[in-house]
């Protein structure tokens, strides 16, 4: 072969070459893409939300079966207006209506509040009516054992219990703490208190709390996952904590 | 397997056919005895982190066919111009840019499944069978030859974790891809009515390694060619 390919002015243009070619192709990908993306994280955002306060696509076929199934893509917005009436944001002692509040990114908020302490954290709220019935929605995100986890926690009137709840996670391991977006972990959240008596205890997933079934609704616990104790732990620690910034403005609700 | 018809395209061609005995080879091999994980015992960390269910098996092997057959065809096509100083760090670029626009449409087009695999997409790039094989053969062999050893080692290697999958989510969970085949084990039914338990262990990695083991245990007795010589 004529070329050289050992030579080093070669390699550092082969060098550049690749990296240019790779690089610009990437970018257009990605900008190509881009539009579609944003939307889809939009839509499941709208479809998560409405999934914790129990809106699901069993709600609008009337089939039971379905309850596990977010409401689809291309129904979501319309249900979304439907049945959130408020979004709120709440800053301080203050609460403002936003249309786009789902559309708040808690990670940059919280980032924010870490690098500047004097920063007022804006908390989006998300009520909902279905049947009559007012929830409160509120979003959270903690870190799971790998990587993020995040959700949503649908509280009754009350205040005091749990509507209905939606996790969902960057990397936990599948068939471990992945299972936290399983059935049967969230749905024993439902009805559950976040009170015991006047104290505020957020929901424990508990290892060997002794009620598998979860048939005891006011001990605060849910039943872990064999296997997922960090992620679990996660979960318990960021319902906690998360939940806890909105006390404040739920006790001026009372 | 599916030895006559093989056979028949074989007498029609020419010179070198497409699937000649020897292009044949270069699938079947990594499917029995030069399998990748068994045999090479090559991507066996993605092997065991990702088999605790068996649906991910499929998955990540579905998407290891696609990077490792597309990357090995680039890779050969650039064969004779990549200079050899650098052609690990040019292989690693490939398969991350591969990587990256099968994450990306996956995330445009099927977003529910993406968030499914979340972390997978990101290990293929780890998969050291990909490197692999981008070494050992795509830089050394022509485009269609490299793409048939692509399919026919990431075949191996998804053969495998399908199996161990398998065994993991049956005898783990209880269920295949998501079904109780075994009954419920709260509610008692099916095989758990008779005192069945699930065996918990399984869905630990480890668990995944003595699968395996068991696997290339009987792959050699079997075959006894394959078993190491001191």
């Amino acid at each position: 072969m004529a070329r050289n390919t050992d030579s080093n002015t070669y390699t550092i243009l082969f060098a550049i070459g690749m990296v240019l070619v790779v690089g610009s192709l990437l970018a257009f990908t990605a900008s190509y893409f881009n539009p579609t993306i944003t939307l889809n994280k939009k839509l499941e955002k709208q479809q998560n939300i409405l999934f914790a306060m129990g809106v699901n696509e069993a709600t609008l076929s009337g089939n039971a079966d379905d309850a596990t199934s977010f409401v689809s893509t291309d129904k979501v917005t319309t249900e979304f207006d439907k049945y959130i009436t408020t979004q709120l944001v709440i800053e301080g002692d203050k609460a403002t209506e936003d249309k786009e509040a789902y559309l708040i990114d808690i990670k940059k908020e919280s980032d924010q509040v870490k690098s500047d302490a004097s920063y007022v954290r804006k908390l989006p709220l998300f009520i909902g009516e279905k049947d009559g019935e007012k929830f409160y929605i509120v979003p959270m995100r903690g870190v799971g054992l790998w990587d993020a986890i995040w959700g949503f926690v649908a509280l009754k009137e009350d205040l005091r219990t749990v509507k209905g709840v939606f996790f969902d996670h960057k990397g936990e391991t599948p068939g471990l703490g992945a299972n936290i977006k399983e059935p049967f972990f969230y749905q024993d959240f439902a009805d559950e208190l976040i009170y015991s008596g006047d104290q505020f205890k957020g929901i424990v997933v508990a290892k060997g709390n002794a009620d598998p079934k979860n048939d005891d609704k006011t001990d605060n616990e849910v039943d872990a996952i064999a296997g997922a104790t960090i992620t679990g732990d996660g979960v318990t620690v960021m319902i906690k904590k998360d939940l806890a910034m909105y006390l404040p403005y739920f006790n001026t609700l009372k | 397997m599916a030895e006559v018809a093989e056979q028949e395209k074989v007498k029609k061609a020419p010179s070198e056919p497409l699937f000649s005995k020897k292009n044949r080879k270069l699938i079947t091999d990594p499917l029995t005895d030069n399998n990748p994980i068994t045999i090479q015992v090559l991507g066996i960390c993605s092997a065991l982190a990702i088999t605790a269910q068996l649906k991910a098996s499929i998955v990540m092997t579905i998407a290891v066919i696609f990077v490792l057959g597309v990357g090995n065809v680039v890779i050969s096509l650039m064969r004779n111009i990549i200079p050899s100083k650098i052609r690990i760090i040019v292989q690693l670029i490939v398969v991350a840019a591969l990587v990256i626009i099968v994450d990306l449409v996956l995330k445009a087009y099927a977003y529910s499944l993406s968030k499914e695999l979340s972390v997978f997409i990101g290990l293929i790039i780890t998969n050291c069978i990909i490197m692999g094989r981008f070494e050992a053969f795509a830089l050394a062999n022509g485009p269609w030859k490299s793409f048939l050893d692509g399919i026919g080692n990431a075949a191996g290697y998804g053969a495998i974790l399908i199996i161990v999958g398998f065994f993991r989510e049956l005898l783990g969970s209880g269920t295949l891809l998501g079904f109780k085949v075994l009954g419920d084990p709260v509610e008692k039914t099916g095989l758990f009515a008779f005192g069945y338990e699930n065996n918990g262990f399984m869905l630990y990695s480890p668990m995944a390694l003595i699968v395996v083991g068991l696997i290339i245990w009987v792959q050699r007795s079997r075959n006894k060619a394959l078993i190491e010589q001191e």
